[in-house]
């Protein structure tokens, strides 16, 4: 997705992927100390990191202040500023971990706390502004989180040096303590923070070597949030509390694309506990003095809306027409050989059509932010922030002030998997709209479970067409796919880098760049356009490109006559990190092991946001088509493992997420109105239908990468895959129910 | 006014008899550890113990409550929450944590009644509580570790 922002825009990722030294960045001393104790930043110098890879210009110039990674507090305490928001994906752990371990910590000293919003200082070298995506947060830290924990190191270590007339050369650091063993003299860091403090930031610092980490790979680490989160301490943005607020519930449009036409709120107005009703662009806001009083005065408010503009067709309907489209070449996003002279050469052909529904992301904690405006024209938002450089942009605009006077205090997010990070700050620009037309107090807009699963910004219908050919020697020589989904790139700032020749690359990776040695390849896209909104939904394009791909390479396989497995081992000749994770996965799942009647195995293998992952799923199909996942095998190349605990949850949680969609779960709409309302229509995977999941992560000391997207696009189709080796049945419909399963 | 008995203490509040006892905890008494994830029940995130019983606030009109004894993630002791929730912080359980009140509460009420809960036993107390992270083997695994904790 985003991630994509940089390869395309620079054409070079090796931009961004190449270890950045300290001379490329200067290390300030931030101003204003915290507590008197010692504050270290990596400060960019102007816009080079974006500027270099040329990322897209959202925002303004940058304007370089002292940026504070690392505060080391008198009480010993190191605290590190995480510019990325933690959806449950532990990036205040994994950021942590980086820190800590350059700058030789001990575990128990060290705390996270999100940064402040300020692009200038805190953006997403893979964005040019901040915010989390992608898989990125770790890939695009890794450099500048060792070089803060390194810098503030050699800064507590010169301090000891001078304080105790010692060379630097005889002072060690372990466990958070400074000694010098001759003089057998120890200090912590609280005690030596605040002359460290004094001293300037080095300008060139020495890295750690892979072999001499003891945080970074250590599984044994907790997460930082470990306890909060189970004592109901940790504030999410839905607990904020501020003096005198007010809570909002919208009334929006049932139809996408419709608007107000007329409102009677009188019988709202009398719900006690309503405050005011707005009519506004966005829908019409009930403001109440609670939540249940903002809830109960929406159900009696009578809108009338206009659908002139609104979708009004189906699911259906939608569908038929991009199969019409389908019959038509698309856009190319890869040319390569003559893939229709291939297929009419072809010894052996296979053709499928795969269906995509439309998916609603349902964090655990629906969206909301609260919002309170300040006396000097701007707002603070405390919201579970994820492209706090858009947000601060659209609420600025919203409310006719700087996007530096709009502060943002990011919270714990319940959950988003792509949900919080919208283009156009969605539901924040509500809260700060009913905010603003308020006035009168901090608003905190809370959408309920209803308004998440029929607000749209889905992950888009697609439709994909694949024909794909082997020799006589079972040689795979030709692969054609049409692909149809709408772009969610459509006018949004990242249409111009993101669409090129009309091609959304989030619709076609996976696709389009597939790993599979195939020497004719084609691949085409349309993307039509509907009022429905549609966002990235964990592992965006590759939610279907990996599923169509590794279910249409097991049916090439089976046209071979070959196995599974080897078929594909043999097609990844080039793609040497993608044959260790298949590898690895086959080794440990037991493949071609006989299993017992009515089980069956299937597999998948693909690479997504830079790491590599392949699953095996074990399952069983009884007579009446029930699917029983009874286990997942999957193993993960993600370079070096900060924390292997994390990456562990990341591609377990992930293969539940793309198993548990997989099974029954879509967003219809028939005339344009959402079929589905909350859990008891769009069902989310329950406890007794997870399997159970063996993760197995890859020694590396290759950079690392992310892992909260790439568990995800391979658990589908190894499970599709195994239940076409039960049953003989291809699953090309999703939900799987939609392919006669139950 | 209605007079509700959580954590041990009477609180008063001025509230429509009719208004779920999570609006209560979360909106009139600022206790902020239930969580409201469905508002229908279907998901758990809200889950207290009414008279020890693992029940869903959301879907629980105040006035129903007059007279119970409430305790919300707040105010669970005893060996069994404290077994669960030693456990969840040695397996790490959570990830984004906001179903976890929701599913701790289940989880105690399912070890308070049951010593030894079986795979189904599990199951069944805590298919309820949806965590869409995937949370789920280790919650398995922590209920399994707190039960075994229990027993030590």
């Amino acid at each position: 997705m985003l991630h994509h922002l940089i390869k395309q825009a620079a054409g070079d990722v090796a931009v961004a992927a190449e270890p950045v030294t300290a001379s490329r960045r200067s290390f300030l001393k931030g101003a204003g100390a915290v507590g008197g104790g010692l504050v270290i930043g990596a400060m960019l110098p102007r816009g080079a990191f974006a500027a270099e890879a040329k990322a897209p210009t959202i925002i303004g110039p940058a304007d370089p202040r002292p940026q504070a990674f690392v505060r080391i507090a008198p009480d010993n305490t190191v605290t590190v500023l995480v510019k990325h928001l933690d959806k449950g994906q532990g990036i205040m752990t994994g950021l942590t971990t980086i820190v800590a371990e350059e700058l030789d910590a001990d575990w128990e000293q060290m705390r996270g706390a999100f940064a402040p919003a300020d692009s200038t200082l805190y953006a997403n070298h893979f964005f040019g502004i901040q915010g989390t995506g992608g898989s990125t947060a770790v890939a695009n830290s890794w450099d500048e989180l060792r070089m803060a924990g390194a810098a503030a190191r050699a800064m507590l270590v010169a301090t000891a040096s001078a304080r105790w007339n010692v060379p630097v050369s005889e002072i060690t650091v372990e466990k958070g303590v400074v000694r010098h063993a001759k003089s057998n003299r120890t200090a912590n860091f609280g005690a030596l923070a605040e002359d460290a403090a004094k001293l300037p930031v080095p300008q060139k610092v020495a890295l750690k070597d892979a072999k001499d980490y003891k945080l970074v790979g250590n599984p044994s680490l907790h997460r930082l949030d470990h306890v909060s989160k189970t004592n109901g301490t940790a504030i999410f943005a839905m607990d904020i509390r501020r003096p005198g607020q007010v809570t909002a519930v919208l009334a929006r449009s049932p139809r996408f694309g419709g608007t107000v036409k007329s409102v009677d709120a009188a019988a709202a107005k009398q719900v006690p506990g309503v405050i005011d009703v707005l009519t506004l662009p966005v829908g019409v806001a009930v403001v109440a003095k609670n939540t249940w009083a903002a809830i109960k005065g929406r159900e009696a408010l009578k809108v009338e809306w206009d659908d002139a503009k609104a979708e009004t067709r189906g699911t259906e309907e939608i569908l038929a027409d991009y199969r019409n489209l389908a019959e038509k070449q698309g856009n190319v996003a890869a040319n390569k050989g003559d893939a229709e002279k291939a297929l009419a050469g072809a010894a052996k052909v296979v053709e499928a059509e795969f269906v995509f529904p439309y998916l609603a992301h349902a964090p655990m904690e629906p969206l909301n932010a609260t919002v309170e405006l300040k006396p000097d024209g701007g707002c603070t938002i405390y919201a579970g922030s994820q492209f706090q450089g858009v947000e601060q942009k659209v609420v600025a605009s919203i409310l006719g002030c700087k996007p530096e006077q709009v502060a943002i205090e990011t919270q714990w997010a319940g959950g988003s998997f792509g949900r919080r990070a919208t283009p156009n700050a969605d539901y924040i620009a509500e809260a700060a709209i009913i905010a603003k037309a308020y006035g009168k107090a901090p608003v905190h807009l809370v959408w309920t479970r209803e308004d998440d699963i029929q607000g749209g910004r889905y992950r888009p219908l697609f439709l994909h067409k694949i024909k794909a050919g082997v020799d006589a020697q079972g040689k795979l020589v030709a692969w054609q796919q049409r692909i149809v989904g709408q772009s969610f790139m459509t006018g949004t700032p990242f249409e111009a880098v993101m669409v090129k020749n009309g091609v959304d690359e989030t619709s076609v990776e996976g696709a389009s760049d597939m790993a599979y040695a195939v020497p004719n390849l084609a691949v085409d896209l349309h993307s039509p356009v509907s009022p429905v909104t549609t966002l990235w939904w964990r592992s965006v394009g590759h939610t279907h490109t990996a599923y169509a791909k590794e279910v249409m390479i097991d049916e090439l396989a089976a046209a071979a006559g070959k196995d599974p497995v080897a078929f594909r081992m043999d097609l990844l000749k080039d793609s040497p990190r993608l044959q260790g994770v298949l590898k690895l996965a086959a080794e440990k799942a037991d493949w071609g092991k006989p299993l017992p009647k009515g089980r069956a195995r299937g597999v998948a293998v693909h690479e997504s946001f830079d790491t590599f992952v392949a699953h095996v799923a074990e399952v069983s199909v009884n007579d009446k088509g029930q699917v029983k996942v009874e286990r997942v095998v999957c193993a993960v190349d993600c370079g070096q493992a900060v924390n292997p605990n994390i990456i562990e949850a990341q591609i377990s949680g992930g293969t539940g997420w793309g198993i548990g969609h997989a099974l029954r779960d879509e967003i219809t709409m028939t005339g344009g109105v959402v079929d589905q309302a909350n859990f008891d229509t769009y069902q989310p995977l329950r406890n007794s239908e997870m399997p159970p999941v063996e993760v197995h992560i890859l020694p590396s000391t290759i950079r690392p990468t992310g892992v909260g997207e790439p568990g995800v696009p391979t658990a589908a189709p190894a499970v599709a895959n195994a239940v076409f080796a039960a049953t003989g049945k291809r699953l090309h419909h999703l939900p799987f129910t939609k392919s006669g399963m139950v | 006014m209605i007079r509700l008995n959580i954590n041990g203490q009477d609180r008063d509040v001025d509230v429509p008899p009719d208004m779920p006892l999570l609006w209560v905890l979360r909106d009139e008494l600022n206790m902020t550890g239930t969580k409201f994830g469905c508002g229908i029940a279907q998901c758990g995130a809200c889950t207290v113990h009414i008279d020890g019983t693992a029940t869903r606030a959301c879907q629980t009109p105040a006035e129903s409550a007059v007279g119970t004894k409430i305790t919300t993630i707040e105010g669970i002791s005893g060996k069994a929450a404290e077994a669960i929730q030693a456990a969840w912080q040695k397996l790490d359980v959570v990830q984004c944590g906001y179903c976890q009140s929701g599913q701790i509460m289940s989880a105690v009420a399912l070890l308070t009644d049951n010593h030894n809960p079986s795979d189904s036993d599990i199951d069944a107390a805590m298919d309820g509580n949806v965590c869409r992270c995937a949370t789920y083997p280790r919650i398995r695994a922590a209920i399994k570790d707190a039960a075994k904790a229990m027993g030590a």
